[in-house]
């Protein structure tokens, strides 16, 4: 390999007034960022350390209540300072949602993006715009749809009691599977998209090579395509994990309300909660789980990638 | 493009100044959603020649923050009875003194003196209704006039029922079941209340809002709601029942309220005076299908709705409840058993 010839000074400077002038290029993205991204989240951080007004809002005091009362409170009865899990268990079944949703998305959207790149070129752009087909609706009516096709007198069921499989409804709606079909179907395009774009850079004359080589479809799955679509399955997994994890909607809806999800319960703290400090806490430890996950995640993903 | 922008920027200049020319002034409003009917907007804009601008909300808190920052730009809000309280205390309401107005005499004399605004200084009815529950007595023949049947169900009834999802509205049925005081401080009978609901909760299919697609759509035999809704389930379900459970009711109104120095002030004055009128009263509850605290409304509203069961209680229901927000540390206590029932 031969280094490029030192560029001259004057070179230098030109290339730096250039990218100084392309650097306001980002003004405007990174203003909008700065003012309605950074600043809010500021303003969450103060009031997670303040303390509640009577009817909602903060009273100026400091206070580490609502990091406190996330993992412990005053027993009601006993006015005892215990362990309370009841945030934590609701922390955690969104967790464990929201990882589902991923793993389900991930291996239902894989084999279409491998699909979708695997079409002549002049075809793959018509598979994309059907991939982006739910967007063109509203998420809250597509919801109510699927409420509408799984409830004991929907379609499925009258379906199946039509055809004599069944004679009793199976109950759907309202239960985990309705909140986890909700949010796969959901977030099933945020998978697809970030794969195919992958996947279809993917030179596939390595794959053509790899059975040259006598490898079988498993070893080429697993040695060639796998290791190189990972930043898509990376970025796949990201675009549903994250969203899935505050996920308002669909478990409201679906799942009927009688286990509350991380997005219920900070809302709640700032509507008939009117505890604000609690629900900017709330979102914080929210935001802070999401990014050590990230964190562990990408890590791995990395190693893996190059291991691999 | 230079050219485009500027054409814009004109177009809106001249549709900002061209605006107030249509009428003699302005009024904004901002109330819940799908509450307010079209016709009695045309009607003020036509009799006083002003133009209305409406915009909504989904609850008091998100109402109350918006206000609460400032500068919202609204002239005429409609509070619960609760966030009347709250705004009147944190000064966000200008004293219109409804009660100097034409039309006040025809204001129904027990709610003059209510707790939120006694004497009504600031603010005047919109709608009232009542909190309870609704049965699709085709399902279910038994008594439904207790709380019984959402907190003690018979077996026909376990896993098919919808509370709302409002601590209120549940922590207060529970209480009343139970014959606790509302808001009670007293931890004895608050443990009584969250063992009742604990027990309770197994047999609760939902908690949700949306009252009306889960009775007609089949989904549960009985939701807790409010008394129009129940009506409007009625019309569709011919066999759905309001219930006025013997323990006692929830009664809530919404107010038009005037912000605190309002830009349009005499506008929203003459808005309170004419929702006082009998005959727009009645536009009123026609469109959102609840009753409104103006003597002589019924009148014009049509018979069927006027004199239904659940606009007009039977003989011996119990006068509805109207309760003051509860004090900050019962608030507290609320939330940790409602947040336990659902962890």
């Amino acid at each position: 390999m031969s280094a490029p010839p030192p560029a001259s000074p004057r070179e230098r400077q030109a290339d730096r007034s250039a990218a100084r002038r392309n650097r306001w290029l980002a003004g405007p993205a990174v203003t909008i960022v700065a003012l309605f991204g950074i600043v809010p989240l500021l303003i969450v951080l103060v009031y997670s350390f303040l303390a509640p007004a009577p009817y909602g809002g903060v009273q100026w005091k400091f206070s580490t209540d609502a990091y406190l009362n996330f993992l412990f409170q005053r027993d009601i009865f006993s006015d005892a300072l215990e362990f309370s899990p009841a945030f934590l268990l609701i922390y955690l079944r969104s967790f464990v949602f929201a990882v589902i949703t991923t793993l389900i998305c991930l291996a239902l959207g894989f084999p279409t993006a491998y699909f979708m790149a695997t079409r002549p070129p002049e075809q793959r752009n018509w598979w994309v715009l059907l991939i982006t087909i739910p967007f063109w609706s509203n998420l809250l009516v597509r919801t109510l749809a699927i409420m509408f096709i799984i409830r004991d007198e929907g379609l499925i069921n009258m379906a199946l009691m039509g055809l004599g499989l069944i004679d009793k409804p199976i109950t759907m709606l309202y239960t985990n599977f309705a909140i986890v079909l909700g949010l796969f179907y959901s977030f099933l395009p945020f998978m697809v998209l970030p794969l195919y774009s992958s996947l279809e850079k993917l030179d596939f004359r390595l794959v053509e090579a790899a059975h040259d080589l006598y490898a079988t479809r498993r070893q080429v799955l697993w040695r060639i395509v796998i290791p190189m679509s990972a930043p898509g399955i990376v970025a796949g997994c990201l675009l549903v994990f994250i969203p899935a994890l505050g996920a308002y909607v669909t478990p409201l809806i679906l799942g009927g309300g009688t286990h509350l999800m991380i997005g219920d319960l900070i809302a709640q703290q700032f509507g008939s909660g009117r505890n604000w400090p609690l629900g900017s806490a709330q979102a914080l430890i929210l935001m802070a789980a999401v990014l050590v996950a990230l964190w562990v995640y990408v890590r791995n993903a990395a190693k893996g990638g190059k291991h691999g | 493009m230079r050219k485009t922008l500027t054409a814009a920027l004109l177009a809106t200049a001249g549709l900002a100044f061209a605006l107030p020319a249509f009428a003699d002034g302005e009024l904004h409003i901002y109330n819940w959603g799908d509450y307010t009917n079209p016709k009695l907007i045309e009607k003020f804009e036509k009799q006083y020649n002003v133009k209305v601008t409406l915009d909504d909300y989904d609850s008091n808190e998100t109402m109350l923050s918006k206000v609460r920052a400032g500068n919202s730009g609204y002239d005429i809000v409609v509070p619960s009875d609760y966030t009347v309280k709250i705004m009147v205390e944190e000064g966000l309401l200008e004293k219109t003194e409804p009660d100097q107005m034409a039309n006040f005499k025809n204001m129904r004399p027990e709610f003059v003196d209510v707790y939120w605004d006694s004497g009504r200084h600031y603010t005047v009815p919109w709608q009232f209704g009542t909190t309870a529950f609704a049965v699709d007595t085709a399902k279910y023949s038994g008594n439904i006039d207790t709380y019984a049947i959402l907190f003690n169900p018979p077996d026909a009834l376990k896993g098919q029922i919808n509370v709302l999802d409002d601590v209120n509205s549940v922590m207060h049925a529970a209480e009343r079941y139970l014959g606790v005081p509302r808001c009670g401080a007293d931890k004895a009978n608050l443990k009584k209340v969250n063992d009742l609901l604990d027990a309770a909760k197994p047999n609760w299919k939902t908690f949700s809002y949306d009252t009306i697609t889960k009775m007609t759509s089949g989904d549960v035999i009985v939701s807790q709601t409010w008394n129009g809704a129940a009506y409007r389930m009625r019309q569709k379900i011919s066999t759905i029942k309001y219930a006025y459970p013997k323990e006692g009711i929830e009664g809530w109104m919404d107010n038009v309220a005037v912000l605190k120095g309002a830009k349009n002030m005499e506008n929203a004055k003459l808005f309170q005076n004419f929702v006082m009128d009998p005959e727009n009263a009645a536009l009123i509850s026609e469109f959102a299908g609840y009753d409104n605290g103006i003597t002589g409304s019924h009148a014009f509203l049509p018979a069927d709705f006027g004199q239904s069961p659940e606009i007009q209680p039977p003989a011996g229901s119990p006068t509805p409840e109207f309760v003051p927000p509860c004090p900050a540390d019962v608030v507290a206590i609320y939330n940790k058993i409602w947040t336990n029932l659902r962890k």
